[in-house]
């Protein structure tokens, strides 16, 4: 029995996986796939799922405590995954909750969504807790699959085909490089375990790396970059975002995103953390990009959906400024402020943007979606509470105090400051002054136009509560941020120690 | 001291009373609309007799923080939850307590859309300016002072003027930009000096080079909020716009922000940077003084013109607060409560007539006295204390600028003794036209004087601004420890120029 690996730190992903199947047997093999009886299905199998993810949730915050390696090294269940599992679950849950009454409306609702939703969890975890190149592309490509299909969900409607195709050409692509990168870097070093190369390159700081191994570095840096949707990689975001079903965007739009960032900061800071000096400028280039794009090209957007990609965009480039600190070196604390920042502004970004797309599913008249800014004309007046979460989620994007997205950015400047990117740091604080002003439009709309014609009502109870509870998190954080503290500066001490 | 949290209540009140607004359940709007007003009135009075009790309880022997509350808010940081007043905070803090109720009177009938909404926007921004005034943590001071936007922000595009929308963008985007620059000096500083506590930053000697940037970011935003000339455009948008009670609460209080952040932040903590800018101060004032109130003789807008004399009251502020002398930073403070009376009168003033005529143009008007007498009254006492007659609040502040300048400047004291008469001439020109002449205008010879309601929110301004003419003792007593303590470096300095100076004779 000495060659059965240790399954304890897997647990959770083992646990998701085996209820993916499981649930997908289960709906097969309902009587009745079609018509009402195939939306029962499609409901009991979506709060099933959900219901897996809460039980996962529960075993990911109580199995770990301490670094675990199991797999040979491969698979690893630190603080950090911790805490980055625990909100890639809270956002597929809330991805679920959020979208079903969308699907059942559009004739949708197939029991293959929850699942794939599940599949794309489980890729995402195996992304969180990757300790290998190897296992690292699995995850990845695990996630992905699951993800090219949720984008051409509504399969009968050209825009979102058309996505699905999009996402899943350029997807392909960037994995090519990855591969590539991946390939390159085990060429040259001989190994693909993170811990081998860690100790490799911590081994002999003075030599400069091969030039091989450096594009190695940046092919994989070209790849994750595309996942994360950061500029100059970005392209596809805003086509995907809005053909994809709107509940598959906000998905999109959390989960991958928060997993692919997690990888990212695993990979650079574990494996190459010892050659920043090579990856940090790429990683300030990318920043400073990403904000400036995501600040000037949303400005004329009518369309919310593909506002909210280059929002997104915007987004990243500030989190991609905890990762230039981290890179920049000097003393152990800068660098650990720098990951704290980014752990701190994911969880805060998370909410606001399962908050606004909940809005935007709530966007309907007559019985079909509308995504027009301009639609949400006079919000204020017929749906006073909705608009009310809206402008606070809004204000907390722009990062006006009191409101949490301002804390996201107070801790990712304060580190940049730290760590002397001052440079950054005004680019960063300019862009968001520009960010503020699309961000205010959308305010602008709901309150001060006048009313045309009103959108549908009343809002699900679902959708409500999911409403309620994130705009409370964004709106008191300011009141009592300790946990959210502890909790990221437990797990980047788990980071930087792993 | 008291171990009761007296200025957290007194900051946190307003937002309580927001709660019990929001929870009004729907029904009939009429009495919703009634029970928004009565709730937000009862809850700003309250709070205007619990910060008077403040005053009451101050100690002026002193020049530390008083009613200081310490709470552990960030403790990974450092950064704690650090109320207290001094001497140049203490009385914005009432500015800000007394106007608000005012605020809530004089939209008791004017504002009948959505006036839920508008309550609770009041009360959230009382709460937002009073934390600013009493905040002790550099970062909590940024919360606040960035988080009176917000609620600006709404009032200006909700309740305001035809171009209300490009109005609240400019407020809104002019004021961000600079306040950001601020963060990150504020973040700057926290990391040299390890502290974000603002009675420890007054103690830390930053590095002169250091102290250059420092200034000049925090000038970004001050400059802005209070306006200086050439970055005040944003002002006179945003007052045309605003609702009465918005522009009242705008020129009030919001404008006080830069002035007092330059005494809190910028004199003590940058004392090197400060006596090397102070010639850009006292150029760009100069400018604001004289340039900006021909501007404001050109207006025809009503407000537009009381806007711009903001502005140039401003600049009097400036160069009071950059004297660096005694009087001329106490003046500045005097300067500052008064113009916050005043000025909020003044807009409350031209709003009883928008109210009736639905025009701020002065050519619109005329004649008034002749059916409007109290209004004439009313109007005078306030248009003289702009102007700084002897016997009203405004005549103190600008006489003790200007001495405290003279003794450093005459020729900056000269250039800005013009503002004085030039301020004269605008206000006592709008009010020959507004008030004086024969009503010609048909629609004029209707109007009525003003009301029960008017009178109960212009009486209690009158009789401050006649106190602080009259008797400013008790005003002056409470600032003068801690002005001292806060011109006690540059004293020093002064002492030891010119002792090299006698030495090198």
């Amino acid at each position: 029995m000495a060659d059965v690996p240790n399954l304890m730190p897997a647990l959770p992903e083992i646990f998701l996986v085996c209820a993916a199947m499981a649930l997908l047997m289960l709906g097969v093999f309902q009587t009745g796939n079609e018509g009402k009886e195939g939306v029962k299905t499609a409901h009991l199998i979506s709060n099933l799922s959900l219901t897996a993810l809460v039980l996962t949730l529960l075993l990911v915050t109580t199995i770990a405590s301490g670094p675990m390696r199991t797999f040979g090294g491969m698979f690893i269940n630190d603080a950090f995954a911790v805490f980055f599992k625990v909100l890639v679950l809270i956002a597929s849950a809330l991805a679920i909750t959020i979208s079903q009454e969308y699907v059942t409306r559009q004739g949708i609702a197939r029991l293959e969504f929850g699942v794939l939703i599940l599949l794309a969890t489980v890729g995402m975890m195996m992304m969180i807790s990757a300790n290998d190149l190897m296992a690292m592309y699995l995850g990845l490509e695990v996630q992905s699959l699951a993800l090219y299909v949720l984008a051409s969900f509504q399969r009968d409607d050209l825009r979102s085909t058309e996505a699905g195709l999009k996402y899943f050409v350029l997807g392909a692509l960037a994995s090519g490089l990855l591969l590539y990168g991946c390939s390159l870097v085990y060429g040259f070093s001989g190994t693909t375990s993170f811990d081998t190369l860690a100790a490799l390159f911590g081994a002999h700081p003075a030599e400069a790396p091969s030039v091989g191994l450096v594009i190695g570095i940046v092919f994989i840096l070209a790849g994750l970059a595309f996942k994360v949707s950061a500029v100059p990689f970005h392209m596809w975001t805003p086509d995907v975002y809005e053909g994809a079903p709107t509940p598959v965007t906000a998905f999109f739009s959390i989960g991958p995103k928060i997993a692919a960032l997690a990888l990212f900061l695993r990979i650079m800071i574990g494996p190459f953390g010892d050659l920043a000096a090579q990856w940090q400028q790429i990683v300030v280039f990318i920043a400073i990009a990403s904000m400036v794009l995501g600040a000037f090209a949303a400005i004329n957007q009518t369309n919310i959906k593909r506002l909210m990609a280059y929002s997104s965009i915007g987004h990243i480039g500030y989190a991609l400024i905890g990762l230039a600190v981290a890179g920049q070196g000097g003393d152990g604390a800068v660098r650990e402020a720098g990951i704290q920042g980014v752990l701190i502004y994911m969880a805060i970004y998370l909410f606001m943007n399962v908050g606004t797309f909940a809005c935007i599913l709530c966007m309907r008249r007559s019985d079909h979606m509308v995504e027009d800014i301009d639609d949400l004309a006079g919000l204020s007046k017929s749906h006073p509470m909705m608009a009310l979460a809206l402008a606070i989620f809004m204000f907390s994007m722009a990062g006006i105090p009191p409101l949490a997205g301002f804390f996201g950015k107070f801790y990712i400047f304060l580190a940049a400051v730290e760590a002397e990117l001052y440079g950054l740091a005004v680019i960063g604080v300019l862009s968001s002054v520009v960010a503020a002003f699309y961000y205010l439009r959308i305010v602008k709309v709901m309150y001060f136009d006048a009313l045309a014609d009103s959108l549908e009502k009343p809002i699900g109870r679902d959708m409500a509560g999911v409403l309620v509870g994130t705009s409370l998190i964004i709106l008191l954080f300011f009141a009592w941020p300790t946990p959210l503290l502890s909790a990221a500066a437990a797990a980047t001490r788990g980071l930087f120690a792993g | 001291m008291t171990e009761f949290p007296i200025l957290s209540l007194v900051t946190f009140l307003p937002l309580v009373g927001a709660g019990f607004i929001l929870a009004i359940p729907g029904g009939d709007a009429e009495v919703v609309r009634r029970n928004a007003r009565s709730v937000a009135l009862w809850t700003s009075m309250i709070t205007l007799l619990l910060s008077v009790f403040l005053w009451v309880q101050f100690d002026t022997t002193t020049a530390a923080f008083q009613f200081e509350e310490r709470r552990a808010w960030m403790p990974a940081f450092n950064i704690s939850y650090h109320l207290g007043v001094d001497g140049i905070s203490m009385f914005f803090v009432l500015l800000t307590t007394l106007l608000t109720p005012i605020c809530v009177l004089a939209s008791w009938e004017t504002v009948t859309d959505r006036v839920k909404e508008y309550m609770i926007a009041f009360l959230v921004m009382e709460t937002m300016m009073v934390g600013m005034f009493s905040a002790l943590d550099v970062v909590l001071f940024y919360v606040f002072f960035e988080g009176v936007l917000i609620p600006m922000f709404l009032i200006i595009g909700i309740w305001g003027g035809p171009r209300r929308v490009y109005a609240a963008f400019k407020f809104f985007l002019y004021t961000l930009t600079g306040s950001v620059l601020m963060l990150l000096a504020i973040l700057a500083m926290y990391f040299t000096a390890g502290t974000a506590d603002i009675p420890a930053l007054m103690e830390y000697d930053f590095p002169a080079d250091m102290q250059t940037w420092l200034w000049l970011a925090f000038f970004a935003s001050f400059a802005v909020k209070l306006p200086m000339w050439p970055v005040h455009t944003w002002l006179p948008d945003a007052h045309v716009e605003a609702p009465t009670a918005g522009s009242v609460i705008l020129a009030g209080v919001l404008l006080k922000f830069g002035g007092y952040g330059f005494l809190r932040f910028s004199l003590p903590m940058f004392p090197d940077a400060t006596i090397e800018f102070a010639p850009l101060i006292f150029t760009l004032s100069v400018i604001a003084v004289i340039y900006v109130s021909l501007v404001a003789l050109a207006q025809e807008d009503m407000k537009k013109l009381i806007a711009y004399s903001s502005v140039a009251h401003m600049g009097f502020v400036t160069v009071g607060v950059f004297s660096l002398t005694g009087q001329g930073i106490e003046g500045a403070i005097f300067m500052m409560l008064s113009h916050g009376v005043v000025s909020a009168a003044l807009f409350l003033i031209v709003g009883v007539v928008y109210d009736r005529m639905h025009s701020r143009d002065i050519s619109t008007y005329g004649g008034l006295v002749h059916r409007m007498p109290v209004y004439a009254l009313t109007f005078m006492v306030f248009m003289l204390a702009s102007v700084g007659l002897p016997g009203t609040g405004g005549f103190i502040g600008e006489f003790l600028i200007l001495l405290g300048i003279f003794q450093v400047n005459t020729w900056v004291a000269a250039l800005t003794a013009t503002g004085v008469v030039l301020g004269a001439m605008y206000m006592l020109y709008m009010y020959r036209r507004v008030i004086f002449g024969k009503i010609t205008k048909a629609d004029l010879k209707a109007i009525l004087d003003l009301s029960g309601r008017e009178k109960m929110v212009l009486a209690p301004l009158i009789l401050v601004i006649l106190w602080m003419g009259l008797y400013p003792t008790p005003f002056l007593d409470v600032m003068h420890a801690s002005v001292e303590s806060l011109i006690e470096p540059f004293e020093q300095a002064r002492a030891a120029a010119s002792g090299v100076a006698v030495a090198g004779r």
